[in-house]
């Protein structure tokens, strides 16, 4: 990260950043880059928050283990958002309940909201980046 | 911001679309930024059959006409093997294969464009 000459940019005004996660974390590779957009965000000050719909929450969910799979686990990544000055995690409640899960299956703590509240938080960014 | 493959996803060619309608509608396109299989937009070394648009050509061409900034996300690239001379020297690569009238860059060049554009448009896939 720190090899990124991009970090050393001057701080502009700082924008409401919304990331969107509907794909599970692993089968493609758009989760783990959509991460690494996250913490650049972060890294240049933004107001970011992550958002989990559909498949995506999967990608917050406690003990992966990709050994079978050659891909990487970088779940654990999501615990250093804080690092990063990003702690607006949103996981939809309806996409969670449709998959079994509850928040004490999540790596982090995440903020469960309604479909409809999510849209209204989608309403109040500057930008919104899906993968 | 264009995710999609130029060959593979539709998402690819919406966006030359989009930015080419946008130019003639004269509107100001800060940036383009290539992330995921998108990167592919950026190398020289492809060959598009004579009868199938060849989307990498039409990004250069649009390129050249209006000044564009066609950015291509260098940790994306690298993964998937598009490499400016500069990059391939450095990781000792025998070849770079990308388009002149892209450049390589930091995911940081797309926050900043989020910050300084009015709009920032996803294509995916």
């Amino acid at each position: 990260m720190s090899a990124n000459p991009d970090i050393a940019l001057p701080n502009k005004r700082a924008k409401k950043f919304m990331l969107v996660n509907r794909r599970p974390p692993h089968g493609s590779i758009y989760a783990q880059e959509a991460l690494e957009v996250a913490l650049i965000a972060g890294a240049f000050d933004q107001d970011v928050s992550l958002a989990f719909i559909d498949d995506g929450v999967y990608q917050l969910v406690v003990g992966q283990d990709t050994q079978g799979t050659d891909s990487k686990n970088f779940s654990r990544t999501f615990r250093a958002l804080e690092d990063f000055g990003i702690s607006k995690l949103y996981v939809e409640r309806e996409s969670l309940q449709a998959r079994g899960l509850d928040a004490a299956d999540l790596v982090v703590a995440a903020q469960a909201v309604s479909a409809q509240a999510l849209g209204e938080l989608m309403a109040r960014q500057d930008v919104l980046l899906s993968f | 911001m264009v995710n999609g493959d130029p060959f593979t996803h539709q998402a690819a060619s919406t966006a030359y679309h989009f930015t080419r309608a946008a130019l003639q509608k004269g509107h100001e396109i800060l940036r383009v930024f290539f992330y995921h299989d998108g990167v592919h937009t950026g190398t020289r070394l492809n060959v598009a059959p004579q009868d199938e648009r060849d989307l990498p050509r039409l990004w250069r061409e649009l390129g050249v006409q209006y000044g564009l900034d066609l950015a291509v996300c260098v940790s994306a690239a690298q993964r998937r093997g598009v490499l400016d001379a500069s990059e391939a020297q450095r990781h000792g690569k025998d070849g770079d294969n990308l388009a002149p009238g892209f450049r390589i860059a930091g995911l940081g060049q797309l926050i900043d464009a989020g910050i300084d554009a009015e709009r920032l448009v996803v294509f995916g896939e």
